[in-house]
């Protein structure tokens, strides 16, 4: 029985590659040949799908709104979360336990309970339309997740590491940058990659607080499904390259990648 | 780890604190603002106390909606979670083969949601799609755009493609943490694989699959993207989970009370099953 136990991870890569081939494949081909006949390979092979996104603004726009508002995101999230996991992993403090619940709240919170709300306050507040706007409300589920993260990581230190800095007579500013900070890389790399990950992966939010100059790729492909015809084509090739970015980054934290699911509790 | 106690620690969490209040606190209360009130256009706002939430807790809509909801994420994890475990144990222990699976199976939790969504919708087009044209092929009937049957086929399907690799990672992070020494001393008792199983990585990875069950639980609960961009909530209503059906209410026909109402029984939902999440965990913690 052992012998074949490989079958099984690879039926299952299987299905999992299976739909993004006809994605990918879908790419390839005209708008003709998909709605014309039946094919598994593109028969007219042709670029002109990829060409038309690299060259029209609207299209690589997109691209570029999200990689801007996801990195905002990241920065921000990353920074604020780093000293609040550090004071859930050291020190015991009024209400800590009803607060770290609190912020577990709101990564749970349903996007959409939270839409029009959202709509109406970043209006109020002028920021409608910006890339900070989709940064910010972002950091509502990806800040308790960073915190969740790298107090996993943090609890991972032994607490004497801190004692001895004190000890050769370093202040806590340059304990923390000098020493804490390198220690836990790792760990603020996983949270890094999964606030850049839930923040592109999200789009009811950044749909809702954009209309035209911070829009991201994800709302301008479900633009042109329901809209100008039904593009298959183009719709394909701009799906194609939202996976890109993900695919690539997965490389670096795949052997974290599990802990930062479980929320830094492996 | 024991921690001191220091009460200064606040202003360590006040920049979480700020950024997180402005986004959780300001809306909630917006929305708790609508819940009260009925309005008759030109922003006038008339006391309604708990008029909605009772209009909701009584509608067939809610019910149904709720029904729905409950049937899609009792599915997915009876399907997701066995699944995952399976081929976690099915998986290589070490060598090159393992990055290659952990990075090929990570791929669809990376795809933007809506991105999902869109996939499966070529994919599974009667017409022109892959599992449509082979399905049709067999002989089977399968109109997902009509048929409520098959849409609710290609939904779970949808989900199991899009998540079971979570799982899959949880319980593998489990196994692996596994000293070797344990297989070798069952090996000498002589226990069978399902001995091994049972008693050895079923225990291993309890805490995991507690955060995994639960992750999947509430994620499921919120979902909206994949399957609104799938199929719409259609054929009729047949797909038309939670959060579709409070996004129609309320952006698509403006009756705020009602939504403000049903997001927040919605939320409170939502809150119960986190506080299960947090003392489970943190009870696991303890340990």
């Amino acid at each position: 029985m052992k012998r074949y136990s490989w079958l099984v991870p690879t039926l299952y890569i299987l299905f999992l590659m299976l739909p993004i081939y006809w994605l990918v494949s879908m790419s390839f081909k005209t708008t003709n040949e998909i709605l014309g006949s039946f094919s598994l390979f593109p028969r007219e092979f042709t670029l002109d799908n990829y060409r038309k996104i690299f060259t029209d603004p609207t299209w690589y726009m997109g691209y570029v709104n999200s990689i801007i508002y996801v990195t905002i995101n990241t920065v921000i999230s990353v920074t604020v979360a780093l000293p609040a996991a550090y004071a859930f992993s050291r020190y015991r403090f009024l209400g800590d336990k009803h607060l770290f619940f609190w912020l577990l709240t709101n990564r749970m919170a349903p996007a959409a309970v939270f839409a029009l709300p959202f709509f109406q306050l970043y209006s109020a507040t002028g920021l409608f339309d910006t890339h900070f706007a989709v940064a910010l409300a972002h950091t509502l589920f990806n800040i308790p997740l960073a915190v969740w993260i790298l107090e996993g990581f943090m609890s991972g230190v032994p607490k004497q590491l801190d004692e001895t800095a004190y000890v050769d007579g370093y202040s806590f500013p340059a304990f923390f940058i000098k020493i804490f900070i390198p220690t836990i890389a790792a760990g603020i790399g996983v949270a890094a990659f999964f606030c850049f990950m839930f923040s592109w992966v999200e789009l009811l939010l950044a749909k809702t607080l954009t209309a035209v100059h911070a829009k991201p790729i994800a709302a301008t492909m479900t633009r042109t499904a329901s809209s100008s015809g039904y593009e298959l084509g183009l719709l394909a090739a701009a799906g194609t390259l939202t996976i890109v970015p993900g695919a690539i980054v997965i490389y670096f934290v795949r052997n974290y990648i599990a802990k930062g699911f479980a929320l830094g509790r492996v | 780890m024991d921690k001191t106690a220091n009460h200064k620690a606040w202003f360590f969490v006040l920049p979480v604190l700020m950024l997180v209040a402005f986004n959780a606190i300001i809306p909630l209360m917006t929305v708790v603002n609508y819940s009260v009130q009925e309005t008759f256009g030109d922003n006038n706002f008339f006391w309604a106390g708990v008029l909605w939430f009772e209009e909701v807790l009584r509608s067939e809509r809610f019910h149904a909606s709720l029904g729905r909801q409950l049937f899609f994420t009792f599915s997915i994890l009876a399907i997701e979670v066995p699944l995952g475990v399976a081929i976690a144990l099915a998986m290589p222990r070490k060598g090159i083969w393992v990055s290659v699976c952990l990075v090929l199976m990570a791929m669809p939790l990376l795809i933007p949601w809506n991105v999902v969504g869109a996939i499966w919708n070529i994919f599974a087009l009667p017409n022109i799609g892959l599992l449509g044209q082979m399905l049709n092929g067999l002989g089977i009937d399968y109109n997902f755009t009509r048929q409520p049957g098959d849409a609710w086929f290609t939904l779970i399907t949808m989900d199991v493609w899009h998540w079971t690799s979570l799982v899959v990672l949880l319980a593998y992070a489990g196994l692996a943490s596994i000293p070797e020494a344990y297989y070798q001393a069952a090996k000498i008792d002589g226990a069978s694989s399902w001995a091994i199983f049972r008693y050895i990585q079923l225990p291993k990875m309890k805490r995991v699959l507690t955060i995994a069950v639960l992750l999947r639980f509430m994620d499921s609960f919120n979902i909206y993207t994949e399957p609104f961009v799938l199929t719409g909530g259609g054929p009729g209503n047949s797909t038309t989970l939670l959060s579709i059906d409070l996004v129609k209410v309320a952006l698509g026909q403006f009756d705020l009370g009602p939504a403000a109402a049903m997001s927040l029984i919605y939320f409170l939902v939502i809150l119960l099953l986190s506080w299960v999440f947090y003392t489970l965990m943190m009870r696991g913690e303890e340990q």
